[in-house]
């Protein structure tokens, strides 16, 4: 005689889970992200050239040559295999700051608006709705203009500080739906107080949308460290940026094409892997809305 | 229709003044001057030359100086770039970045939409997955990487087209630039169009229209394609702020002599007025897309003004 399946209750987080293994573009997503950020933080040790030593006997020469240059060097003579890794480690540092610093800012903005409501809600989303009127970039080359070059560490926590602008619509989404529910009603019936309910009640109701989002929040700040790189108000040398490191090699690309397509490789597996787990969250964590 | 323009109108002045006076209190309450970088200034020397620009005096006053200026179409001088005005500066290169810009984003709609359609119509298909394949790597492939790959393929290996540079008038040197411009809004587009005329292709009305014996053709082109492209205007003013924010890159990678590279200058230099002004007329210009576009939106669909 068979026995019958027993039909087990399954929590959110464990159906959420399931669903999110059952995806492959998310699942190879997540262990390349994995991967790559293994490679940036050990990689660079295993190698033995430091990220701005100059090879004056290997300058400019193609990966997969006779010399200890895995992905070859720049036009210095400097280790493209270290530098491109000491970029990705840089862009996942800026990445995961700047994308924790805008989503405390947004949780806490979005959550307030949306639970106080009626005037102090509109002036607060009034003014969200103003920075979100400028292209992002300005705001940024703003922030840029205000400090030193190199202090890319405060650069960034600024650029986390303008970036809230998104999580905070769709916290305060979130919050308006919930403050009318029973539960609220019962903390606010047992005397809870303003704060109390906000981050014992709301903030924790909300952490699905707010993971999907910062889950695709994080490509777009590792691509404004490229872009602000790029465009020389980044990352300063000696140290290394994939943006950076991608227009060296657009100047060079004519007679060293690797010195081009090494940092952008990386940085395009990166973002697309970026996208593809955050699509992938949000399927898992939120079935209705495929 | 006309209390609705008005009103979008009116909304739009005091949310530019708002971005204004805040660029101008962010920039001017920082710390270090224009002046700080050329060290061997005597004090005295840069006492002068900060009173010849008006920067002695209180700010408030200095803001109520700017403000009058913009009034009259003055952006104030340029720090770095002695002999000109900001104003010179600019109308110099906004005519390169608007061309470059309107140009993307027409070659976005007339590429974007007929490639959604056709995908839509051929939905899970191998041309469906082909097209919505490149509309994934397009979105993902950043300007500055797709923008020196173009340069490498078309210029430098096939020589089709120039690599950089500008002479006024040759439109040649505008194909690449325009095209790495375009190539993420062209992928969006693209999958817009496709969501939503999958959805329109389902409703009621289509198949009242297939059911008394339209041509397909009709079909698709006189009663689904309209209200599917709804999404598609209201993406317009988003994609300007996008295009605008490409330029940047695209300009530089090209050598293009527009505007954008006054805002990157002038933020490494420190040329406040320069990034000011910068900031009032491109803040300026996505708000007019944008409100363009909602009336253009509020226009097509109605419901939208009597909110």
């Amino acid at each position: 005689m068979t026995e019958l399946a027993q039909p087990t209750a399954r929590g959110f987080w464990a159906d959420a889970w399931r669903r999110l293994r059952r995806n492959r573009a998310a699942m190879v997503s997540a262990t390349l992200i994995v991967l790559i950020s293994l490679l940036a933080f050990i990689g660079p040790v295993l190698s033995p050239h430091p990220f701005d030593a100059i090879d004056w006997d290997h300058m400019a020469v193609p990966p997969g040559g006779p010399n200890e240059h895995w992905l070859g060097t720049d036009r210095l003579g400097r280790d493209l295999y270290v530098r491109t890794l000491a970029g990705v480690q840089i862009s996942l540092q800026i990445g995961l700051l700047a994308t924790l610093v805008s989503l405390c800012i947004g949780v806490a903005f979005g959550a307030t608006a949306g639970y106080l409501g009626g005037r102090i809600d509109n002036l607060m989303m009034r003014f969200v709705d103003i920075l979100y009127s400028l292209p992002y970039i300005f705001i940024v080359i703003i922030l840029s203009t205000l400090f030193d070059r190199g202090n890319i560490l405060v650069l960034f926590l600024a650029i986390g500080a303008v970036g809230w602008l998104t999580m905070a619509r769709i916290v305060r989404g979130q919050t308006l739906s919930l403050k009318r529910k029973e539960f609220i009603e019962a903390a606010l019936a047992s005397g809870v107080g303003t704060a109390s309910i906000l981050a014992r009640h709301i903030v924790p109701n909300v952490i699905g949308p707010v993971i999907i989002y910062a889950t695709l929040t994080i490509p777009q700040m590792i691509l404004f460290e490229s872009f602000l790189s790029f465009l020389g108000l980044g990352v300063q040398e000696p140290q290394a940026s994939l943006g950076s490191l991608i227009n060296e090699g657009a100047q060079e690309m004519e007679s060293a094409v690797w010195m081009l397509l090494v940092p952008a490789g990386f940085l395009v597996t990166l973002l697309t892997c970026f996208n593809f787990l955050g699509d992938g969250l949000r399927d898992a964590l939120d079935p209705r809305e495929r | 229709m006309l209390r609705y323009a008005l009103r979008r109108i009116f909304g739009v002045i005091p949310t530019l003044l708002i971005i204004i006076a805040l660029s101008f209190f962010v920039i001017r309450l920082a710390p270090g001057g224009p002046f700080d970088e050329e060290q061997t200034l005597p004090p005295e020397v840069k006492a002068n030359l900060e009173a010849a620009y008006g920067l002695d005096k209180p700010l408030p006053e200095q803001f109520a100086r700017y403000l009058g200026g913009l009034a009259q179409g003055d952006f104030g001088p340029s720090y770095k770039f002695k002999d000109f005005t900001v104003t010179e500066l600019i109308a110099q290169g906004l005519p390169v970045s608007l061309m470059l810009g309107l140009s993307a984003v027409l070659l976005a709609l007339l590429v974007g939409i007929p490639l959604g359609t056709v995908a839509a119509l051929r939905q899970n298909s191998p041309t469906d997955y082909g097209i919505m394949a490149v509309a994934v790597l397009g979105i993902a492939l950043p300007s500055f990487v797709t923008g020196p790959l173009f340069a490498l393929i078309f210029g430098l290996q096939l020589r089709w087209f120039p690599v950089a540079g500008w002479e006024a008038g040759e439109y040649r040197y505008l194909v690449l630039p325009v095209i790495t411009l375009a190539l993420p809004v062209i992928a969006y587009i693209a999958r817009l169009t496709r969501g939503s005329l999958l959805e329109v292709l389902r409703t009621n009305f289509v198949r009242t229209a297939r059911a008394k014996g339209l041509p397909e053709r009709q079909v698709i082109l006189r009663h689904a394609l309209r209200p599917a492209l709804l999404p598609v205007v209201s993406y317009l003013g988003p994609a300007t702020a996008f295009v605008i924010t490409g330029s940047l890159v695209v300009e530089t990678v090209f050598g293009l002599p527009g505007s954008g590279r006054y805002l990157v200058q002038g933020a490494i230099n420190r040329d406040y007025t320069l990034v000011m002004g910068m900031i009032v007329v491109y803040g300026g210009l996505t708000l007019t897309l944008n409100l363009l576009a909602d009336l253009l939106y509020g226009w097509l669909d109605p419901r939208v003004r009597y909110d």
